[in-house]
């Protein structure tokens, strides 16, 4: 599909990403001034650049399918010599369709925000990065060169560290926020060393630029390109083997979790490789390699959400679990990227749900996150009950809610793949289908159901009885439970409006090509998911539905233990990558002490004594200069005299 | 007399003087033999003059001497000034701008 320079409302787009920059300037640069009334502009600005993409949007409908990738040219950024920027704004249904979940979901969460902030005294400065956020975001999507989308990239990286530590107070959520921010260095080095590769072999780095000559470069340059991409990918969307930032993340607020770590930022990498899909489509090997990582990764997030007792720690597992099937379907080339970017918004609604579920649940039990001190709770919280058990209904896939539509193409397309890999793609998928409708279930019932342990006293309640009453879950305010709804409405919906009839594989087939085989509904493999589902659901209601929750975690064997541990993440990259560096670090630091340090300091004390017994000299004796001087003449007119013998 | 023993009365003269400066501590003293030594170049530079027919060296002496009139005004102000301030005029004890 051919660009054509925006016109109409379309050339007036640089107002989505104003909105929120102004509304994140006047925050944090206004200070303590807008503390009143901080909130309400925050929530404005999202709202605003919804509604002007929306406009967009309606704009991009109204051209013909074909016409509807349109180019806004903003500034020449950078122009030296043959490397030129400039900063446009791409808006195409890919983009426009990130555009719209990005500021539509983020206004909710913002206004659920409102309420959930409402006794944070620094809550202003919280929508102040929410805005700086959203603003990263918008620029990532929006970007047409691979250099501007990096700046919102790097930007998103920066909120998204900003918010994870925004109660820096919290040891935890600051040693988090650092984890996050230096797991994701590791990504952005590839991203950034892609880029690099893309100048030196393309001459440009826009995306019309790389694309059009992308069919030229050799295969060697392709793969390469496209593992430095899923590099970049793992780092920002928590891909094995950059995954271990994630659960940590879970410190931050809860609506952060919701927009930064459920709905959009960890969703970019899949956006990144879609949007490259030109050059996956030219590189067999990228893609078996992508495909492999959301495998893996939708196995790995699965199994760790599984034995969290942390209700925000399981809902992060899940939501690694999910970006893996939309990692997997990316990776299936044209057969994929559609279900994979119709997947990720319709987890967009699900999962920011979940998250804005949880957070009301933690809301009415003075934010304890340990489902173990949960239990029957479906009564007290009425709205978060049904609004929390829509999201699960959506998330373990049951017919008609969302994941039902967007989660079984994924994995039919990984069988259609053929051979062998496809098969084990295909198996990965649906045990992955089973172990999620387990982990779900188990939320659910630690939950909503059983005995409500918050109010027997456990040895730890006991402990800390005097300081910490035991809690009266209450419902939340309006304001956090409407957004709560709308997002339930989308878990609902969104699947079947986008996959029946085709509506999203026609809207996107422009931009990312055409599936080649059509996907009914009732499948053998969305069969074999659902079946699986049931099992996981049978599984997770024996284990504690029937029999009570022990408000203490058991020991646990294996399997348990390595999962609780994140299946040794983190033990990995410590004695791996930490230990060893720190013994390099060790290593040169005792090298520059004693080495490079003992050299100069020897010269130095050398010449330091050496002045030190010269200086002896100077006695300050007057007759003893004189003598020197005498000396020295005599010893002048003899060398004189010597000479002119 | 022949210009040899003006050359060797110089030198007596200036042998004197600076043996006078390197032990000697009263500054007045060393101040003198200071003066001593001057001379000692001025006759050794006429006694030259002479020998060689010559009025260079006698032109020197004068140059010579003005300087050592400007060095006496200058050096007896200093002498002067360290007296005032410590009561003595031992160059041993004027020994603080050492190491």
């Amino acid at each position: 599909m051919t660009t054509l320079a925006a016109t109409g409302v379309q050339h007036a787009a640089w107002l989505i990403l104003a909105f929120p920059v102004l509304g994140s300037a006047v925050l944090l640069l206004g200070g303590r001034r807008t503390d009143r009334w901080g909130h309400l502009l925050g929530v404005a600005a999202p709202l605003a650049a919804f509604g002007y993409g929306l406009a967009c949007f309606a704009a991009l409908l109204g051209y013909p399918a074909a016409q509807r990738s349109r180019d806004l040219h903003m500034f020449s950024w950078i122009a030296v010599a043959r490397f030129r920027v400039d900063v446009g704004l791409l808006q195409d249904p890919l983009s426009l369709s990130f555009v719209l979940l990005i500021t539509g979901v983020g206004s909710l969460i913002c206004i659920y925000s409102v309420g959930y902030m409402a006794h944070d005294s620094d809550r202003r400065r919280f929508f102040g990065y929410m805005n700086l956020f959203i603003a990263a975001m918008l620029l990532l999507v929006l970007a047409d060169d691979y250099l501007v989308l990096y700046v919102g990239w790097e930007g998103v990286g920066l909120a998204s560290y900003l918010l994870i530590g925004f109660w820096q107070f919290k040891l935890t959520a600051a040693t988090a926020a650092k984890k996050a921010f230096i797991v994701n260095r590791v990504g952005d080095a590839g991203l950034s060393l892609a880029i690099m590769l893309m100048f030196a072999t393309f001459g440009s780095v826009t995306f019309s630029g790389v694309f059009s000559r992308a069919h030229l470069a050799g295969p060697g340059v392709l793969a390469a390109l496209g593992l430095l991409l899923l590099l970049g990918a793992c780092g920002k969307s928590a891909q094995v083997p950059l995954q271990s930032w994630l659960l940590d993340a879970m410190e931050g607020p809860t609506p952060v979790s919701a927009l930064i770590h459920a709905a959009t930022m960890v969703t970019a990498g899949v956006y990144l490789i879609v949007r490259s899909h030109v050059l996956f489509d030219l590189s067999p090997t990228a893609r078996l390699a992508v495909t492999v990582v959301g495998a893996v990764t939708l196995l790995w997030g699965a199994i760790i959400g599984c034995a969290k007792d942390d209700i925000k720690k399981a809902l992060a597992g899940s939501t690694m679990s999910q970006i893996g099937y939309m990692t997997l379907g990316a990776g299936l080339g044209p057969a994929g990227y559609i279900f994979a970017i119709a997947h990720l918004l319709a987890h967009g609604f699900f999962k920011a749900g979940l998250f804005l579920g949880a957070g009301s649940v933690m809301h009415g039990m003075d934010d304890e996150v340990n489902m173990r001190r949960y239990g029957g709770l479906a009564r007290l919280l009425p709205v978060t009950f049904v609004t929390f058990g829509l999201g699960y209904l959506a998330i373990i896939g049951v017919p008609p809610f969302s994941g039902f539509f967007t989660k079984d193409p994924i994995i039919e397309a990984a069988f259609d793949k053929g051979g062998t890999s496809g098969a084990i793609l295909g198996t990965a998928a649906l045990v992955g289908a089973g172990i999620t409708a387990f982990y779900m279930t188990r939320i659910m019932l630690m939950t909503f159901t059983g005995k409500r342990r918050w109010e027997e006293a456990g040895p730890q309640a006991q402990a800390s009885q005097d300081q910490h009453p035991a809690p009266h879950p209450h419902e939340s305010p309006p304001v956090m439970l409407w957004p709560m709804i709308l997002l339930a409405v989308g878990s609902v919906g969104a699947g079947a409006f986008l996959i029946i009839n085709n509506r999203f594989v026609d809207f996107l087939a422009p931009v990312v090509g055409t599936p080649p085989t059509a996907h009914g509904i009732w499948t053998g493999p969305g069969l074999g998911a659902l079946g699986l589902t049931a099992v996981g659901i049978a599984i997770a209601w024996a284990m504690y539905g029937r029999r009570d929750v022990p408000a203490l975690a058991p020991a646990g064997r294996f399997p348990v233990t390595a999962a609780r541990r994140d299946l040794y993440g983190d033990a990995f990259n410590e004695s791996v990558l930490m230990r060893p560096g720190q013994w390099l670090t060790r290593l040169s630091v005792y090298f520059d002490n004693r080495g490079v340090d003992g050299l100069v300091n020897t010269l130095a004390a050398t010449v330091g004594g050496t002045s030190g017994r010269l200086r002896r000299v100077q006695t300050g004796f007057v007759r003893s200069y004189a003598l020197a001087m005498f000396f020295g003449a005599a010893l002048l007119v003899g060398a004189l005299l010597l000479v002119r013998l | 007399m022949s210009p040899g023993h003006y050359v060797a009365l110089a030198v007596i003269l200036f042998v004197i003087g600076g043996v006078g400066v390197l032990v000697r501590r009263n500054a007045m003293v060393i101040f003198m033999c200071v003066e001593l030594m001057l001379n000692a170049c001025n006759l050794a530079f006429v006694g030259f003059a002479r020998a060689h027919g010559n009025l260079d060296g006698q032109v020197i002496a004068f140059f010579v001497m003005v300087v050592a009139a400007a060095e006496v005004v200058v050096g007896l102000a200093v002498l002067m000034a360290i007296f005032r301030t410590r009561r003595s005029a031992s160059v041993d004890d004027a020994s603080l701008l050492k190491y």
